[in-house]
């Protein structure tokens, strides 16, 4: 085909009545009409504003952590813990809004305190498991090969045996050998430190695996190769650079773990193995309830109310985490 | 062709089993160190009075409880008959041992149930969970079906935010607050209304006796405990996975053919769907084994898991490590089975 | 020939959380019977939205046909009810995709998938519809068909796939072919292939086809008549050569100058490829004048405020623009 050139631009006369247009060499403004660029944190924190459930999560959870921290301006701890069994297993009233226990403890005001125990529980035992899981995801898939293969062949045998087996075998171990340990004003029975523990080590095996997919992914990225051409130290590399690209998944799962710890410990609890009375949770407020099962009904309701409610947010929250943060990997 | 994959399919499933093998050991070997802590079952086995000094390491002796750790693995694994222990206490080993070790199907004999054979201990329970297990896995497995294409299909609709909402709430309950719940309902609440209530005790009336209809009437509420949470998180993975697939490109091409809805979303889409669906619920048996001993104890239903419970608090190291060599075993063969059943399902794997 | 299909004020959108996108604004065209048309316009210009379209593949929520008509054998395909367009697709109108790896069914064997539209179309036993299905296999070039009707879309290479997904198109000799950009997935040397394969197809079944592409190269042997779109918008409509030698739409014109050519002389002007400055506007805003002003050499206030409908300005040729570009070729 023959090439062309244009020779005139004319305008069609039939249309309209206009001056001859000139030639308009378009000004380049695309920008006008394309979406400006906005940094990743400013889209992740668009993303999750849009979830409202996980929104509803923040809220109830908020009003949770003032319910059991502030609570403590209107009850002492000693008023959780005094007994009065003339008291006992009064129904819910005036005096007692949520009724009282087997041995005429206040419930709401154990509830209180038991949920500050329970919330912190479930936040110091998500640092130990998150520790432990990033740690040995890193290495197994930074360094490969036998560590690999020997870390993995214990986080399968750990992962072969269902969490509360291991929860009540290790509470066996450790029960009793720790003493109490005074922070923050309270004191708190050693059991509680023991259920931080095992609870830590029974769940890093989710966060480990994550982590060492997303090790065994990114080191092969080019911005790894950079970092080792210019001689940057292994640990520099795992820590500072290749640990904050994989962030996204680690703070997703770090928050459904709060939620699992909860309900870890509430399920040690309330086998009578988890956190010793007096010292209140939510999870040991109903060993031995379903003896009352129709005779104080309270006893149960509302403990177990408390940490449906604080599971449910923190499942909202981590799935509005998941949508903003890491929307690939929705598996539900 | 066929036979080639036949082939390689056993030789997979073997390879798998050899893998499985070292570590159960480990499992085994981790466990049993943890065990050593649980307390003393000599202590309490005069009954109420503590046992007298001289009984106590007579009983210690018997029991091979006072050779070192590495010794009593040993002996656990292997046995030792192989051997000669002192049972009379004059430190000169003269008679040979009775125990053949795990190895050789010998669990050895509960400290607490004096006498009875660990395996019989265990399996007069087994029984007993794996009516429950299996009854909730079924009810998870068509519920969540049901569920997770029914909301799927009607993705945005009112009943599908519903559903997605229900399921939230169910998979955040403890399960001691659903059991305690559904107890109260439909055992106390029934009953006061004068409506049929059900039972919440126990596997059968004692003084009705025990037949089929008892223990499937005392079921129900065990089993629904136990299914709730799994059924609410499975709903909600088969409703994103069916999702997934229908938005494939395949599932497209099966539209613009002409096919029927009802061909397209039950052989095109549920076909690429029960791939991942399969392997999740395969997995899904620690989970179960789990609520099995929170429902068991509320339930006072006499299965593993109560026995598991029991005979911790009182250190019968025994029967608990045969429960949980039984858990861990039960675990790895499980995987190996939905591997296998993933591989034969999905025409894309090859067995090497 | 008798008109096929005829579109008229085609209009589709999508409902997203980022808002409404404006994929097709006001599509008119006619396929005759037995003709050859192909769709020409970059990608996001609406091309496939519109045939998908017709087809009503288009998902529900968040899609919506806002408006316009798409007749077939002068019936409206809008107006059917979903069991009535199941026997139209498939059957009458067939579409081949983009990608034959993502287009096949991975865990059917593609026996399966040619012979199930067979079954529910022509009533065939499943005997019957295998023979046939064979035989389909062997007009396509697939060798070895008996056994291949057994295998897995994964066991067949790109070039192979996509042949199958041919014949499963024109298993039920469907009257009209769309194909959906079906060898940009492919290696050149394969692209040339499947194009004579269709053509030759087409050819002893009587078949109109409508081709997308975005390859201006691919149009010239291939179509009778081309549409060119652009941002939801036919922009210009004409024969295959009018179209080459003389494009009226700058769109159009800024596209053909925008090949790569061997046959022209090297001068000052022609050192650089000339690419078209700026970028399609964002679909997600109400279109509001000619879509493309913004990057055109002639545009004039009018463009910026009013839409220019198709205005016929020659044999066979419409554009949509208020100005008459007029171009002669050079010596």
């Amino acid at each position: 085909m023959p090439g062309w050139i244009p020779v005139s631009v004319t305008i069609d006369p039939g249309l309209y009545n206009m001056e001859p247009s000139t030639s308009i060499i378009p000004s380049l403004t695309p920008d006008d009409l394309e979406t400006p660029p906005i940094g990743l944190g400013q889209l992740a924190w668009r993303r999750f504003r849009r979830h409202r459930p996980a929104i509803f999560g923040v809220i109830v959870l908020v009003l949770l952590f003032l319910y059991a921290f502030s609570g403590g301006f209107f009850f002492t701890e000693k008023y959780a813990n005094f007994t009065d069994t003339s008291r006992r297993l009064l129904s819910p009233s005036a005096a007692h809004p949520f009724g009282t226990d087997t041995i005429g403890r206040d419930v709401l005001a154990r509830s209180i305190y038991g949920g500050q125990i329970s919330l912190l529980i479930g936040l110091t035992a998500v640092t130990v498991e998150t520790i432990l899981g990033i740690l040995v995801g890193a290495l197994a898939g930074y360094y490969g090969g036998v560590i690999d293969s020997v870390l993995m062949r214990i986080t399968e045998a750990m992962l072969n045996i269902p969490e509360i087996f291991l929860l009540i075998v290790m509470a066996k171990f450790f029960g009793g050998k720790i003493p109490e340990v005074a922070i923050l004003g309270r004191s708190y029975s050693g059991s509680v430190v023991v259920i931080v523990v095992i609870i830590g080590l029974t769940s890093w095996m989710y966060l480990a695996r994550i982590v060492r997919a997303e090790f065994l992914s990114l080191k092969e990225n080019e911005f790894v190769l950079a970092a080792r051409a210019t001689g940057t130290k292994n640990l520099d590399i795992i820590f500072r650079h290749i640990l904050p690209n994989s962030i996204a998944p680690i703070i997703v799962s770090a928050t459904l773990g709060v939620a699992n710890a909860i309900l870890a410990e509430a399920y040690i609890s309330f086998l009578g193995l988890g956190v010793q009375p007096p010292t209140a949770t939510w999870g040991n407020m109903l060993d031995g309830a379903n003896n009352y099962l129709d005779t104080a009904p309270w006893l149960w309701f509302f403990p177990g109310l408390l940490i449906l409610l604080t599971v449910l947010s923190i499942n909202f929250l981590g799935d509005g985490l998941r949508d903003a943060l890491d929307p690939r990997s929705r598996a539900v | 062709m066929r036979l080639h994959q036949e082939i390689l399919l056993t030789r997979y499933i073997l390879r798998r089993i050899l893998q499985g093998i070292p570590l159960l050991l480990i499992i085994s070997f981790v466990l049993f160190i943890l065990m050593m802590n649980m307390g003393d079952p000599v202590a309490t086995m005069g009954g109420r009075r503590v046992t007298r000094s001289a009984d106590y390491q007579r009983l210690k002796r018997q029991l091979g409880l006072d050779k070192p750790i590495e010794v009593q693995y040993i002996y656990w694994l292997i046995g030792n008959d192989w051997t000669k222990v002192d049972m009379d206490g004059d430190g000169v080993a003269e008679t040979p041992g009775t125990r053949h070790g795990v190895l050789r199907g010998d669990f050895g004999t509960s400290l607490v149930n004096r006498g009875t054979a660990v395996l019989q201990v265990i399996g007069e329970r087994i029984p007993n969970t794996l009516i429950l297990m299996l009854a909730s896995e079924a009810v998870v497995i068509f519920g969540a079906l049901l569920v997770g294409v029914y909301s799927a299909l009607r993705q945005y609709s009112f009943l599908d935010h519903a559903i997605t909402a229900l399921s939230f709430i169910g998979y955040s309950m403890p399960i001691f607050f659903i059991a305690l719940l559904s107890m109260y309902v439909f055992g106390v609440m029934f009953k006061r209304w004068g409506l049929p209530f059900l039972p919440t005790i126990g596997m059968f009336d004692p003084q009705v006796g025990s037949s089929i209809w008892q223990v499937i009437y005392h079921m129900i509420l065990p089993v629904v405990s136990m299914s709730v949470v799994s059924l609410a998180s499975y709903s909600r993975y088969i409703r994103s996975t069916m999702l997934e697939v229908m938005n494939q490109d395949y599932i497209r091409t099966a539209k613009s053919k002409g096919l029927t809805r009802h061909t397209v979303i039950y052989i095109h889409a549920l076909k690429n769907a029960s791939l991942p669906i399969a392997t999740v619920i395969g997995l899904d048996l620690p989970f179960l084994l789990g609520g099995a001993v929170i429902t068991e104890r509320i339930f006072a239903w006499p299965g593993m898991g109560r026995l598991f419970l029991d005979h911790v608090s009182r250190a019968d190291t025994p029967v608990v490590m045969g429960i949980l060599m039984l858990v861990a075993v039960a675990v790895v063969v499980f995987q190996i089975i939905t591997d296998v059943i993933y591989a034969w399902l999905d025409p894309r794997i090859r067995y090497d | 020939m008798p008109i096929l299909l005829e579109v008229t004020d085609l209009m589709t959108r999508f409902h997203t959380a980022e808002g409404t996108v404006f994929a097709v604004n006001g599509v008119s065209f006619s396929i005759e019977e037995g003709e050859t048309v192909a769709v020409v316009g970059e990608s996001g210009c609406g091309k496939s939205v519109t045939m998908m379209s017709v087809l009503r593949l288009i998902p529900i929520p968040p899609g919506e046909i806002a408006g316009g008509t798409a007749c077939y054998r002068g019936v409206d395909l809008f107006k059917k009810t979903e069991a009535e367009m199941e026997l139209v697709r498939g059957k009458e109108i067939a579409m081949v995709f983009q990608d034959p790896m993502t287009s096949l069914n991975p865990v059917l064997t593609i026996g399966r998938q040619i012979t199930e539209t067979l079954i529910r179309h022509e009533f065939l036993e499943k005997k019957d519809a295998e023979l046939k299905a064979i035989n389909l296999l062997e007009k396509v070039g697939i060798p070895e068909p008996i056994r291949r009707l057994g295998d897995y879309p994964h066991q067949f290479s790109g070039g192979m796939r996509q042949r199958v997904m041919i014949a499963m198109a024109l298993a039920c000799t469907p009257s009209l072919l769309i194909a959906d950009e079906p060898t940009t997935a492919l290696d050149v040397t394969i692209q040339a292939q499947i194009m004579e394969l269709v053509l030759s197809l087409r050819d002893q079944l009587h078949m109109a086809v409508i081709w997308i592409t975005h390859d201006l190269g691919v149009v010239a042997g291939l179509a009778r008549r081309v549409l060119v779109m652009y941002a939801g918008y036919i922009v210009e409509e004409a024969d295959v050569e009018d179209l080459y030698s003389k494009p009226r739409h700058p769109y159009t014109l800024a596209l053909l100058q925008a090949l790569p050519r061997v046959d022209r002389r090297r001068d000052a002007h022609d050192h650089r490829l000339k690419s078209i400055p700026g970028s399609p506007p964002s679909l997600l805003m109400e279109p509001h004048g000619c879509p493309f002003v913004i990057r055109c050499e002639y545009a004039e206030d009018r463009c910026k405020t009013e839409n220019p409908p198709l205005r016929t300005i020659g044999m066979n040729h419409r554009i949509a623009c208020w100005v008459d570009i007029d171009v002669e070729p050079s010596k």
